[in-house]
């Protein structure tokens, strides 16, 4: 038992650390990747290409002024930015990044994850509440509903691939795509099934995760040229700057669950050497994705958001649900 | 129906070429210079404050006829001279330029009849006082021949 | 401005846009009356940057009061000193050498184009798109460079003179604009592909913010805006001054009435101020750029005079009163933005707030022209 608690303890340090060396290096990524995509430089100053930019970023934000203006519900406040980086530090806890890495595996890792990634949207309805702006309100209004719409077809599209592997365990479903590409779940052929709709599955579970992150396109939260700032307009310091961590803690958490659920995880595309790199790189070359496409398109409004949810990623993510039991029904 | 899907794929078409523009873009070298290392060479006829041009002897070409002072819009040169005795023509005596108020419209190297003015090519311009701004070109062009 | 008398319902609040927003691209406040995410109703106020344009115009003479021209609207000073030059020139009888009004008109279209590109960037901005203002900006870059070389500014020109204009281009400007012309075809293909094709794009700007004729003809709206709505007036056609006679060019109309018919408005203009200025470059006479005696004291007889133009964003007139003496008795700016931005205020009634910025955006303001 003590055991076993320590070991999280110990595991929730290092997810922790990764978390933290994550957001602010992916912001210095982020940073780059603009500037390559808009034809400069980036940040070059601090260090070698900038290197020591999140560090410096860090420095400031930490000794800048914590801030809580007047009339806000003062509890609420605070509590909001830690609620929004707390969830997906836990959520580190059960992925696995190889055979081996994993801090504690769990048979139900994947509903842990969502209901701790659900919370987030929590902590953004919090933030927005509390402030008191009309800005950061509406902006919370949006952002809730946009989760309600995206959760939806997420979970479908997952409950998908767990009929398929049969288990909710995140190493048992990565095992199931072992031993080479053409194993995993993104491809209509695995284990005797032919589904066609798998790779529109893969898309909208990525489109989802992209929506759930607040990412652009569907950055309607944080529209900074309608709502100023959105949610953590009223933010500054440290306030603002878990708020920003937790944005891209969540991207890590997205392009991790992706991986294990449609890349393969840990696997390796020849079957050859399975090991934690090749889950880096996945996830990696996912988070660059994610760069790319927020650096190439305008936002989307409330309305063509939802109806895109409604309309086109609920139907079909139901429906390849029905066609997934049928065919697992079948043979 | 045949809408439907149409215009999910053709909407889906559309983001693929927009993302593939903007990789293309990702691997192309910069066009950003880098300022405070590379610096631009303003082009020939840039107009930065202006200067006074010296003549042969490095004496002040203008002859004090007071046309650059009525020409300026806003009111930033003031100049003044004198006539020394036995000389028939008037010499600068102070040529002040209130770079604050000035517009660089170039109205005053316009109306200079004798070619006495000139841009300089200055444009690193910048400091927390106001005073910095106030220039004596005269003293400016001395020091330049100096 | 008096308060509209409106019922309110139980559950609004006044949501403040400005002065200092990200959209607004200015000092301008917008007063917008919410339910929820809607707007009920909006004020604009204006007035932040007035800086009393017309009557600084009393207490200078006519060839002070040039840098002011370019001051108006900063995107596109051009054709605002070429307004006030055609009507001093109108109304002193002063001859144009026939280079010099080819020079202007390419100068000027040039500056459309720059004035679209900043236009084109900052509207995806507004609508969520970075890169696509860096790209625009690269472009706009080369124009900048081109008239820095003959101007010696890069955006306060200051280029124009009573009677022609302050240098002679030269060979460099001339094959730099060349190659421009090529270089910007290509751009605007580029961002076809990127942006105009785009199903966010699409889905944001089709449908959104209708601008009926009538509403146009009622606020007085010109330009781009006007065009959108499926009216066909540009001055350059149906009130030909400089050259503009001597050039084959279309006058792009939409009739959509949307803000994506606006946005193409914008587009297919600087495909025509391109047509306009190879035209102009082929046909550059030979000669001087200045008339032989310089004016140089102006004073125009007494009376009443009017000249406008197209500018980047509608048409700009100029009303000069004298009374024979060295100032203007009475100078009226009638610009383009001040006109096109009270559509707003009737318009986005019942618009989300992300359709009502998108609007915003597709009137293309510029805060400084409209306060003047």
């Amino acid at each position: 038992m003590t055991l076993t608690f320590l070991n999280i303890f110990i595991a929730v340090v290092i997810a922790i650390a990764f978390v933290a060396a994550n957001a602010a290096y992916l912001v210095w990524c982020e940073r780059k990747g603009a500037g390559f995509i808009q034809r400069r430089p980036g940040p070059t100053e601090n260090g070698l290409w900038g290197l020591l930019q999140p560090p410096v970023d860090g420095i400031k934000l930490m000794t800048k002024q914590l801030m809580i203006p007047g009339g806000v519900d003062k509890i609420v406040f605070i509590i909001a930015p830690v609620l929004a980086m707390f969830p997906t530090i836990i959520s580190f806890v059960t992925i696995p990044f190889s055979d081996q890495i994993v801090a504690h595996n769990m048979n139900i890792g994947l509903l842990m994850i969502f209901v701790f990634g659900s919370m987030s949207a929590m902590a953004l309805l919090m933030a927005g509440w509390s402030s008191r702006n009309k800005f950061a309100m509406i902006s919370s209004v949006r952002a809730v509903s946009q989760a309600v719409a995206y959760e939806i077809p997420m979970l479908v599209t997952t409950i998908t691939v767990v009929m398929i592997a049969g288990s909710m365990d995140l190493m048992e479903i990565v095992h199931k795509q072992g031993g080479g590409f053409w194993h995993w779940n993104i491809w209509p052929l695995q284990n005797g099934l032919f589904n066609v709709l798998m790779p529109f599955s893969f898309l909208i579970f990525f489109i989802c995760s992209l929506a759930e992150t607040n990412r652009a396109p569907f950055d309607l939260g944080e529209a900074e040229s309608e709502l100023v700032a959105g949610y953590h307009t009223e933010y500054s310091s440290m306030g603002f700057g878990l708020f920003f961590m937790g944005e891209y803690a969540n991207i890590v958490i997205g392009a991790c669950l992706t991986t294990i659920l449609f890349l393969g995880g840990w696997d390796c595309p020849f079957g050859l050497f399975p090991g934690v790199w090749w889950f880096l790189l996945k996830i990696y070359f996912l988070i660059f994705t994610f760069i790319w496409i927020r650096w190439t398109f305008p936002r989307t409004t409330i309305y063509s958001l939802l109806n895109l949810s409604w309309k086109v990623l609920i139907p079909i993510s139901l429906f390849n649900l029905l066609l997934t039991a049928g065919l697992l029904k079948v043979f | 129906m045949y809408r439907y899907f149409s215009e999910i794929f053709s909407g889906l078409w559309s983001l693929i070429v927009g993302m593939r523009i903007t990789l293309v873009e990702f691997f192309k070298p910069n066009i950003t210079l880098h300022y405070p290392h590379q610096t631009v060479k303003m082009p020939a006829r840039y107009r930065g404050h202006i200067e006074l041009i010296a003549d042969e002897e490095g004496k002040p070409r203008c002859v004090v006829c007071g046309m650059c002072e009525k020409a300026c819009p806003s009111g930033c040169i003031t100049l003044e001279g004198e006539k020394p005795e036995g000389s028939k023509k008037k010499v600068l005596t102070s040529y002040k330029l209130d770079f604050t108020k000035c517009s660089l419209c170039g109205s005053c190297v316009d109306s200079c009849n004798f070619g006495a003015v000139e841009y300089s090519k200055e444009y690193n311009l910048a400091s927390t006082r106001k005073e910095d701004y106030h220039f004596d070109l005269l003293k400016r062009l001395e020091d330049r021949h100096s | 401005m008096t308060e509209p008398i409106v019922l309110q319902p139980d559950e609004t609040f006044v949501l403040n846009v400005g002065p200092q927003h990200p959209a607004t691209h200015g000092v301008l406040r917008v007063k917008m009356t919410m339910d929820g995410e809607y707007i009920y109703n909006a004020e604009t106020v204006i007035g932040y940057i007035h800086r009393m344009h017309e009557k600084m115009a009393e207490n200078r003479t006519y060839s002070q009061y040039l840098p002011n021209l370019s001051r108006l609207d900063y995107l596109s000073a051009m054709a605002y000193s070429h307004g006030y030059v055609l009507a001093v020139e109108k109304a002193a009888a002063i001859e144009v050498p026939e280079r010099a009004e080819y020079i202007r008109a390419i100068t000027v279209e040039l500056n459309r184009i720059s004035s679209h590109l900043v236009w084109f960037g900052a509207f995806v901005l507004d609508l969520g798109g970075f890169s696509p203002l860096m790209y625009a900006f690269d472009d706009r870059e080369q124009i900048l460079d081109l008239l820095e070389g003959i101007t010696g500014s890069r955006l306060t020109y200051c280029y124009f003179r009573f009677g022609g204009i302050y240098n002679d281009i030269d060979e460099d400007f001339i094959q730099g604009t060349r190659q421009f012309i090529k270089r910007m075809r290509k751009a605007l293909k580029m961002y076809r592909k990127l942006v105009t094709t785009n199903i966010i794009l699409i889905k944001r700007l089709k449908g959104i913010a209708p601008v009926s004729v009538d509403m146009c003809q009622r606020y007085g709206a010109t330009g781009p805006v006007a065009r959108g709505s499926g009216i066909n007036y540009d001055v350059r056609k149906n009130e030909p001054y400089s050259v503009y006679s001597d050039f084959d060019f279309d006058v792009p109309v939409f009739t959509e009435c949307d803000a994506y018919a606006r946005y193409n408005v914008r587009m297919e203009e600087m495909e025509q101020s391109l047509r306009i200025i190879e035209q102009g470059l082929d046909k550059l006479p030979d000669g001087p750029v200045n008339p032989e005696k310089k004016p140089k004291a102006i004073k125009l007889p007494p009376g009443d005079y009017y000249s406008t133009v197209e500018a980047g964003r509608g048409s700009f007139g100029i009303r000069i009163v004298s009374d024979g003496d060295k100032n203007p008795y009475r100078l009226k700016l009638r610009t383009p933005t001040f006109s096109n931005m009270h559509l707003f205020d009737e318009a986005c009634r019942g618009m989300l707030i992300a359709d009502a910025l998108a609007f915003m955006g597709s009137l293309d303001l510029v805060i400084p022209e409209m306060d003047r």
